[in-house]
Protein backbone atom coordinates (compact mmCIF):
# COMPACT_ATOMS: atom_id res chain seq x y z
CA UNK A 1 0.00 0.00 0.00
CA UNK A 2 2.43 2.31 0.81
CA UNK A 3 4.84 1.29 -2.08
CA UNK A 4 1.86 1.88 -4.28
CA UNK A 5 1.46 5.58 -2.91
CA UNK A 6 5.33 6.36 -3.27
CA UNK A 7 4.95 4.61 -7.01
CA UNK A 8 2.05 6.85 -7.85
CA UNK A 9 4.01 10.34 -6.06
CA UNK A 10 6.78 9.21 -8.11
CA UNK A 11 4.92 8.64 -10.86
CA UNK A 12 3.32 12.06 -11.26
CA UNK A 13 6.23 14.27 -10.04
CA UNK A 14 8.59 12.68 -12.86
CA UNK A 15 5.31 13.23 -15.57
CA UNK A 16 5.58 16.67 -14.43
CA UNK A 17 9.44 17.33 -14.65
CA UNK A 18 9.43 15.82 -18.04
CA UNK A 19 6.61 18.25 -19.07
CA UNK A 20 8.09 20.82 -17.25
CA UNK A 21 9.58 22.58 -20.54
CA UNK A 22 6.29 22.73 -22.29
CA UNK A 23 5.04 24.35 -18.91
CA UNK A 24 7.04 27.64 -19.58
CA UNK A 25 4.49 29.16 -21.15
CA UNK A 26 5.81 31.28 -23.63
CA UNK A 27 9.40 32.36 -24.98
CA UNK A 28 11.26 34.87 -23.92
CA UNK A 29 13.36 37.47 -26.87
CA UNK A 30 16.76 36.61 -25.33
CA UNK A 31 15.82 32.60 -25.94
CA UNK A 32 14.16 33.71 -29.16
CA UNK A 33 17.37 36.09 -30.64
CA UNK A 34 19.53 33.34 -29.33
CA UNK A 35 17.68 30.66 -30.95
CA UNK A 36 14.94 31.06 -33.05
CA UNK A 37 12.15 28.51 -34.35
CA UNK A 38 11.76 27.99 -37.81
CA UNK A 39 9.58 30.14 -39.80
CA UNK A 40 6.33 29.01 -39.69
CA UNK A 41 6.83 27.38 -36.27
CA UNK A 42 4.12 28.67 -33.65
CA UNK A 43 5.35 29.40 -30.37
CA UNK A 44 4.78 31.93 -27.73
CA UNK A 45 6.65 35.17 -27.45
CA UNK A 46 6.29 37.10 -24.15
CA UNK A 47 8.13 40.17 -22.68
CA UNK A 48 7.57 43.81 -21.93
CA UNK A 49 5.88 46.10 -24.75
CA UNK A 50 9.31 48.16 -24.93
CA UNK A 51 8.87 51.81 -24.69
CA UNK A 52 8.29 54.19 -27.82
CA UNK A 53 8.11 51.36 -30.03
CA UNK A 54 4.49 50.92 -30.88
CA UNK A 55 3.26 52.07 -34.01
CA UNK A 56 -0.62 51.75 -35.46
CA UNK A 57 -1.51 51.93 -39.28
CA UNK A 58 -4.96 51.47 -40.96
CA UNK A 59 -5.14 48.95 -43.51
CA UNK A 60 -8.35 48.75 -44.66
CA UNK A 61 -10.60 48.77 -41.42
CA UNK A 62 -8.57 46.82 -39.43
CA UNK A 63 -5.78 48.09 -37.87
CA UNK A 64 -2.06 46.92 -37.63
CA UNK A 65 0.37 47.45 -34.65
CA UNK A 66 4.16 46.94 -34.84
CA UNK A 67 6.38 47.18 -31.59
CA UNK A 68 9.15 45.29 -30.02
CA UNK A 69 8.96 42.76 -27.40
CA UNK A 70 11.59 43.37 -24.84
CA UNK A 71 13.19 41.33 -21.50
CA UNK A 72 15.70 44.26 -20.86
CA UNK A 73 18.69 42.16 -22.96
CA UNK A 74 16.99 41.89 -26.50
CA UNK A 75 14.17 42.65 -28.34
CA UNK A 76 12.50 40.90 -31.11
CA UNK A 77 9.75 43.05 -33.56
CA UNK A 78 6.59 42.06 -33.50
CA UNK A 79 3.65 42.77 -36.00
CA UNK A 80 -0.28 42.16 -35.52
CA UNK A 81 -3.47 43.22 -37.18
CA UNK A 82 -6.67 43.17 -35.03
CA UNK A 83 -7.55 44.34 -31.73
CA UNK A 84 -5.79 44.59 -28.67
CA UNK A 85 -6.81 44.22 -25.54
CA UNK A 86 -7.12 47.06 -23.41
CA UNK A 87 -4.30 46.52 -21.08
CA UNK A 88 -1.78 46.98 -23.81
CA UNK A 89 0.34 49.70 -23.71
CA UNK A 90 4.00 50.29 -23.66
CA UNK A 91 5.74 49.25 -21.09
CA UNK A 92 3.09 46.42 -20.14
CA UNK A 93 4.06 43.05 -20.60
CA UNK A 94 2.49 40.90 -23.31
CA UNK A 95 2.46 37.02 -24.51
CA UNK A 96 2.34 36.86 -27.98
CA UNK A 97 0.83 33.72 -30.25
CA UNK A 98 2.32 33.19 -33.84
CA UNK A 99 5.32 32.66 -35.39
CA UNK A 100 8.85 34.30 -37.03
CA UNK A 101 8.12 35.81 -40.12
CA UNK A 102 10.40 37.06 -42.85
CA UNK A 103 13.09 39.45 -41.84
CA UNK A 104 13.14 38.19 -38.32
CA UNK A 105 9.74 39.65 -37.52
CA UNK A 106 7.46 37.79 -35.29
CA UNK A 107 4.01 37.61 -36.98
CA UNK A 108 1.16 37.49 -34.06
CA UNK A 109 -1.98 35.71 -34.28
CA UNK A 110 -3.08 36.46 -30.70
CA UNK A 111 -1.59 39.20 -28.41
CA UNK A 112 -2.37 38.44 -24.44
CA UNK A 113 -1.91 41.35 -21.41
CA UNK A 114 -0.49 40.12 -18.90
CA UNK A 115 -0.39 42.22 -15.77
CA UNK A 116 1.32 42.27 -12.55
CA UNK A 117 0.29 41.08 -9.08
CA UNK A 118 -0.11 45.14 -7.88
CA UNK A 119 -3.38 46.30 -6.19
CA UNK A 120 -3.47 49.97 -5.85
CA UNK A 121 -6.05 52.90 -6.22
CA UNK A 122 -5.38 55.07 -9.11
CA UNK A 123 -4.69 58.03 -7.19
CA UNK A 124 -1.55 56.45 -4.96
CA UNK A 125 -0.48 54.87 -8.28
CA UNK A 126 -0.33 58.93 -9.86
CA UNK A 127 1.16 60.01 -6.18
CA UNK A 128 4.26 57.85 -6.61
CA UNK A 129 4.62 58.58 -10.11
CA UNK A 130 4.82 62.35 -9.15
CA UNK A 131 6.78 61.73 -6.51
CA UNK A 132 9.03 60.05 -8.80
CA UNK A 133 9.42 56.67 -5.87
CA UNK A 134 7.81 55.06 -9.67
CA UNK A 135 9.29 55.63 -12.98
CA UNK A 136 7.43 53.02 -15.21
CA UNK A 137 9.99 53.21 -17.75
CA UNK A 138 12.11 51.03 -15.26
CA UNK A 139 9.60 48.71 -14.47
CA UNK A 140 7.19 47.55 -11.66
CA UNK A 141 5.96 49.70 -8.51
CA UNK A 142 8.49 50.27 -5.78
CA UNK A 143 8.56 48.03 -3.18
CA UNK A 144 4.85 47.73 -1.82
CA UNK A 145 5.61 48.60 2.16
CA UNK A 146 6.62 51.50 0.35
CA UNK A 147 2.87 52.44 -0.19
CA UNK A 148 0.71 49.75 0.74
CA UNK A 149 -0.48 51.93 3.41
CA UNK A 150 0.12 54.84 1.92
CA UNK A 151 -1.89 57.89 2.67
CA UNK A 152 -3.58 59.82 0.05
CA UNK A 153 -6.20 61.99 0.01
CA UNK A 154 -9.47 60.29 -1.49
CA UNK A 155 -7.87 56.90 -1.76
CA UNK A 156 -10.97 55.28 -0.58
CA UNK A 157 -12.73 53.52 2.21
CA UNK B 1 -20.34 -1.69 6.73
CA UNK B 2 -19.03 -0.11 9.72
CA UNK B 3 -21.80 0.97 11.68
CA UNK B 4 -20.66 -0.54 15.07
CA UNK B 5 -17.48 1.76 14.85
CA UNK B 6 -19.88 4.55 14.48
CA UNK B 7 -21.46 3.90 18.15
CA UNK B 8 -21.28 6.56 20.85
CA UNK B 9 -20.25 3.40 23.03
CA UNK B 10 -16.98 2.85 21.19
CA UNK B 11 -13.62 3.96 22.90
CA UNK B 12 -11.14 5.18 21.35
CA UNK B 13 -7.89 3.16 21.32
CA UNK B 14 -5.56 4.83 22.20
CA UNK B 15 -5.39 8.45 24.31
CA UNK B 16 -4.69 11.89 23.08
CA UNK B 17 -7.20 14.66 22.28
CA UNK B 18 -7.22 13.69 18.68
CA UNK B 19 -8.75 10.34 19.60
CA UNK B 20 -11.05 12.08 21.92
CA UNK B 21 -12.47 14.24 19.50
CA UNK B 22 -12.07 11.85 16.25
CA UNK B 23 -15.40 9.96 17.85
CA UNK B 24 -18.23 10.03 15.54
CA UNK B 25 -20.75 10.22 18.88
CA UNK B 26 -18.68 13.21 20.21
CA UNK B 27 -18.72 14.81 17.44
CA UNK B 28 -22.06 15.11 16.54
CA UNK B 29 -22.79 16.54 20.50
CA UNK B 30 -19.99 19.40 19.40
CA UNK B 31 -21.31 20.00 16.23
CA UNK B 32 -25.17 20.12 15.97
CA UNK B 33 -24.76 23.24 18.70
CA UNK B 34 -22.21 24.60 16.56
CA UNK B 35 -23.08 24.53 13.14
CA UNK B 36 -26.13 27.41 13.11
CA UNK B 37 -23.39 29.68 14.91
CA UNK B 38 -20.55 28.49 11.87
CA UNK B 39 -23.43 29.28 9.62
CA UNK B 40 -24.08 32.81 10.90
CA UNK B 41 -20.69 33.80 11.06
CA UNK B 42 -20.04 32.31 7.75
CA UNK B 43 -22.62 34.57 6.15
CA UNK B 44 -22.01 37.45 7.63
CA UNK B 45 -18.10 37.77 6.85
CA UNK B 46 -18.58 36.62 3.76
CA UNK B 47 -21.49 39.58 2.68
CA UNK B 48 -19.38 42.03 4.57
CA UNK B 49 -16.18 41.26 2.41
CA UNK B 50 -17.85 41.37 -1.17
CA UNK B 51 -20.11 44.15 -0.05
CA UNK B 52 -17.31 46.00 1.22
CA UNK B 53 -14.82 44.73 -1.64
CA UNK B 54 -17.67 45.12 -4.37
CA UNK B 55 -19.10 48.73 -3.43
CA UNK B 56 -16.54 50.22 -1.21
CA UNK B 57 -12.96 49.84 -1.79
CA UNK B 58 -11.41 51.35 -4.37
CA UNK B 59 -10.90 50.50 -8.00
CA UNK B 60 -7.53 49.36 -9.50
CA UNK B 61 -5.24 51.73 -11.05
CA UNK B 62 -4.44 49.25 -13.58
CA UNK B 63 -7.82 46.96 -14.25
CA UNK B 64 -10.23 49.35 -12.99
CA UNK B 65 -13.28 47.67 -11.65
CA UNK B 66 -12.50 44.10 -12.88
CA UNK B 67 -9.97 43.70 -10.74
CA UNK B 68 -13.28 43.03 -8.34
CA UNK B 69 -13.34 39.62 -9.33
CA UNK B 70 -10.65 39.28 -6.92
CA UNK B 71 -12.61 39.49 -4.04
CA UNK B 72 -14.36 36.03 -4.99
CA UNK B 73 -11.69 34.97 -7.05
CA UNK B 74 -8.66 34.51 -4.27
CA UNK B 75 -10.81 33.50 -1.17
CA UNK B 76 -12.25 30.45 -3.74
CA UNK B 77 -8.93 29.71 -4.80
CA UNK B 78 -7.37 29.61 -1.65
CA UNK B 79 -10.40 27.56 0.39
CA UNK B 80 -10.02 24.99 -3.25
CA UNK B 81 -6.18 24.55 -1.66
CA UNK B 82 -6.76 24.46 1.47
CA UNK B 83 -9.47 22.02 1.32
CA UNK B 84 -7.40 19.53 -0.88
CA UNK B 85 -4.93 19.75 1.80
CA UNK B 86 -7.57 18.81 4.63
CA UNK B 87 -8.74 16.17 1.94
CA UNK B 88 -5.16 14.73 2.16
CA UNK B 89 -4.65 15.52 5.79
CA UNK B 90 -7.73 12.88 6.31
CA UNK B 91 -6.94 10.43 4.11
CA UNK B 92 -3.68 10.16 5.61
CA UNK B 93 -5.19 9.62 8.97
CA UNK B 94 -7.39 7.49 7.41
CA UNK B 95 -4.78 4.90 6.22
CA UNK B 96 -2.84 5.27 9.51
CA UNK B 97 -5.34 4.75 12.13
CA UNK B 98 -8.54 3.99 10.52
CA UNK B 99 -10.27 6.79 11.87
CA UNK B 100 -13.75 6.38 11.00
CA UNK B 101 -14.41 9.88 11.11
CA UNK B 102 -11.73 11.00 8.83
CA UNK B 103 -13.33 8.55 6.24
CA UNK B 104 -16.41 10.47 6.33
CA UNK B 105 -14.82 13.74 6.59
CA UNK B 106 -12.44 12.88 3.61
CA UNK B 107 -15.64 11.44 1.28
CA UNK B 108 -17.84 14.62 2.29
CA UNK B 109 -14.80 17.15 1.60
CA UNK B 110 -14.72 16.18 -1.69
CA UNK B 111 -17.75 17.68 -3.17
CA UNK B 112 -17.12 20.90 -1.28
CA UNK B 113 -13.89 21.23 -2.22
CA UNK B 114 -14.75 20.85 -6.30
CA UNK B 115 -17.57 23.37 -5.71
CA UNK B 116 -14.96 26.18 -4.82
CA UNK B 117 -12.21 24.84 -6.99
CA UNK B 118 -15.35 25.55 -9.66
CA UNK B 119 -16.13 28.96 -8.41
CA UNK B 120 -12.18 29.82 -8.63
CA UNK B 121 -11.92 28.20 -12.50
CA UNK B 122 -15.20 30.26 -13.72
CA UNK B 123 -14.29 33.79 -11.66
CA UNK B 124 -11.33 33.55 -13.35
CA UNK B 125 -12.05 32.91 -16.41
CA UNK B 126 -14.39 35.86 -16.44
CA UNK B 127 -11.19 37.86 -15.25
CA UNK B 128 -9.55 36.70 -17.85
CA UNK B 129 -10.92 37.71 -21.12
CA UNK B 130 -11.23 41.58 -20.18
CA UNK B 131 -8.25 41.39 -18.90
CA UNK B 132 -5.75 39.22 -20.61
CA UNK B 133 -7.84 38.65 -23.57
CA UNK B 134 -8.54 35.16 -23.34
CA UNK B 135 -11.33 33.04 -20.95
CA UNK B 136 -8.63 30.07 -20.82
CA UNK B 137 -4.96 29.49 -21.78
CA UNK B 138 -2.75 26.19 -21.25
CA UNK B 139 -0.23 28.00 -18.45
CA UNK B 140 1.10 26.37 -15.42
CA UNK B 141 -1.10 27.69 -12.76
CA UNK B 142 -4.11 27.68 -14.57
CA UNK B 143 -3.44 23.99 -15.91
CA UNK B 144 -2.40 22.98 -12.47
CA UNK B 145 -5.65 24.38 -11.03
CA UNK B 146 -7.55 22.28 -13.45
CA UNK B 147 -6.15 19.00 -12.35
CA UNK B 148 -6.85 19.93 -8.07
CA UNK B 149 -10.63 20.08 -9.83
CA UNK B 150 -10.32 16.89 -11.58
CA UNK B 151 -8.42 15.20 -8.48
CA UNK B 152 -11.46 16.24 -6.54
CA UNK B 153 -13.41 14.89 -9.81
CA UNK B 154 -11.79 11.53 -9.30
CA UNK B 155 -11.76 11.30 -5.67
CA UNK B 156 -15.81 11.90 -5.48
CA UNK B 157 -16.03 9.08 -7.77
CA UNK B 158 -13.58 6.61 -6.45
CA UNK B 159 -15.22 6.94 -2.82
CA UNK B 160 -18.24 6.25 -4.03
CA UNK B 161 -17.22 3.41 -6.69
CA UNK B 162 -17.25 0.34 -3.88
CA UNK B 163 -19.97 -1.61 -2.69
CA UNK B 164 -17.01 -2.27 0.18
CA UNK B 165 -16.96 0.85 2.22
CA UNK B 166 -13.60 0.17 3.49
CA UNK B 167 -11.79 -0.52 0.86
CA UNK B 168 -13.07 2.70 -0.90
CA UNK B 169 -12.12 4.39 1.54
CA UNK B 170 -8.69 2.99 1.11
CA UNK B 171 -8.47 3.72 -2.80
CA UNK B 172 -9.53 7.26 -2.48
CA UNK B 173 -6.85 8.14 0.66
CA UNK B 174 -3.96 6.93 -1.56
CA UNK B 175 -5.45 9.21 -5.09
CA UNK B 176 -5.98 12.01 -2.42
CA UNK B 177 -2.34 11.43 -1.13
CA UNK B 178 -0.50 11.26 -4.65
CA UNK B 179 -2.42 14.19 -5.54
CA UNK B 180 -1.43 16.19 -3.09
CA UNK B 181 1.88 16.86 -4.87
CA UNK B 182 0.18 19.12 -7.05
CA UNK B 183 -0.55 21.55 -4.10
CA UNK B 184 2.98 23.24 -4.23
CA UNK B 185 3.21 22.94 -7.66
CA UNK B 186 0.08 25.68 -7.97
CA UNK B 187 1.80 27.47 -5.13
CA UNK B 188 5.12 27.61 -7.31
CA UNK B 189 3.77 27.03 -10.68
CA UNK B 190 4.07 31.72 -11.06
CA UNK B 191 7.43 31.43 -9.86
CA UNK B 192 8.82 27.94 -11.52
CA UNK B 193 7.65 29.08 -15.00
CA UNK B 194 6.75 31.59 -17.19
CA UNK B 195 2.57 32.22 -16.82
CA UNK B 196 0.12 34.45 -18.05
CA UNK B 197 -1.19 34.27 -14.48
CA UNK B 198 0.38 36.94 -12.29
CA UNK B 199 2.42 36.27 -9.28
CA UNK B 200 1.49 35.99 -6.03
CA UNK B 201 0.42 39.47 -4.46
CA UNK B 202 -0.27 38.44 -0.59
CA UNK B 203 3.08 37.28 0.73
CA UNK B 204 2.92 36.37 4.70
CA UNK B 205 7.09 37.18 4.76
CA UNK B 206 7.39 40.01 2.67
CA UNK B 207 4.70 42.92 1.95
CA UNK B 208 1.71 42.35 0.20
CA UNK B 209 1.52 44.07 -3.13
CA UNK B 210 -1.98 45.53 -2.52
CA UNK B 211 -3.16 48.37 -0.63
CA UNK B 212 -4.87 48.25 2.91
CA UNK B 213 -8.16 49.24 2.22
CA UNK B 214 -8.11 46.66 -0.61
CA UNK B 215 -6.33 44.00 1.64
CA UNK B 216 -9.10 43.71 4.50
CA UNK B 217 -12.49 43.26 2.22
CA UNK B 218 -10.05 40.46 0.67
CA UNK B 219 -8.87 38.64 3.65
CA UNK B 220 -12.40 39.44 5.37
CA UNK B 221 -14.13 37.34 2.62
CA UNK B 222 -11.48 35.01 2.49
CA UNK B 223 -12.25 33.93 6.50
CA UNK B 224 -15.56 33.84 5.22
CA UNK B 225 -15.11 31.49 2.53
CA UNK B 226 -12.68 29.62 4.71
CA UNK B 227 -15.93 29.10 7.64
CA UNK B 228 -18.24 28.40 4.54
CA UNK B 229 -16.49 25.98 3.88
CA UNK B 230 -15.94 23.99 7.18
CA UNK B 231 -20.00 24.79 8.07
CA UNK B 232 -20.57 23.20 4.73
CA UNK B 233 -18.45 20.10 5.22
CA UNK B 234 -19.33 19.75 9.00
CA UNK B 235 -23.04 19.58 7.79
CA UNK B 236 -22.37 16.90 5.32
CA UNK B 237 -20.34 14.95 7.78
CA UNK B 238 -23.31 14.98 10.62
CA UNK B 239 -26.04 13.99 8.23
CA UNK B 240 -23.79 11.40 6.76
CA UNK B 241 -23.29 10.04 10.46
CA UNK B 242 -26.90 10.71 11.30
CA UNK B 243 -27.65 8.72 8.42
CA UNK B 244 -25.56 5.98 9.12
CA UNK B 245 -26.81 5.84 12.68
CA UNK B 246 -30.42 5.21 11.72
CA UNK B 247 -29.47 2.67 8.99
CA UNK B 248 -27.95 0.67 11.61
CA UNK B 249 -30.83 0.69 14.02
CA UNK B 250 -33.48 0.58 10.71
CA UNK B 251 -31.68 -2.75 10.40
CA UNK B 252 -31.24 -3.98 13.89
CA UNK B 253 -34.93 -3.07 14.31
CA UNK B 254 -35.82 -5.27 11.19
CA UNK B 255 -33.39 -8.23 12.37
CA UNK B 256 -35.10 -8.32 15.80
CA UNK B 257 -39.18 -8.88 14.04
CA UNK B 258 -39.91 -12.05 13.72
Amino acid sequence: MLASLVCLGGAVALSLAAFSSSLTYFLSPRQVVAKAPAPGQNFRLGGIVEMGSVKTTLSGDKPTTSFAITDGRAAVPVTFTGVLPDLFREGQGVVTIGAMGPHGTFVADEVLAKHGADYMPKDVEEELKKSGEWDPRFGPPPNASAWNDMKVKGSGT
Amino acid sequence: MKESALSTASPARSGGWFHYLANPGRFQRIARPTLPWLAVFSLILTVTGIVWGYWFAPADWQQGDAARIMYVHVPAAWVAMAGYAALAFCSFLSLVWRHPLADIAAEEIGPVGAGFTAVCLVSGSLWGKPMWGAYWVWDARLTSVLILFFLYLGHIALIRAFDNKAHAYRAAAILALAGAVNLPIIVFSVQWWNTLHQGNTISISGGSKIYITMLYPLLIASVGFYLTFITMVVARMSAAISERKTTALLRAAAERTP
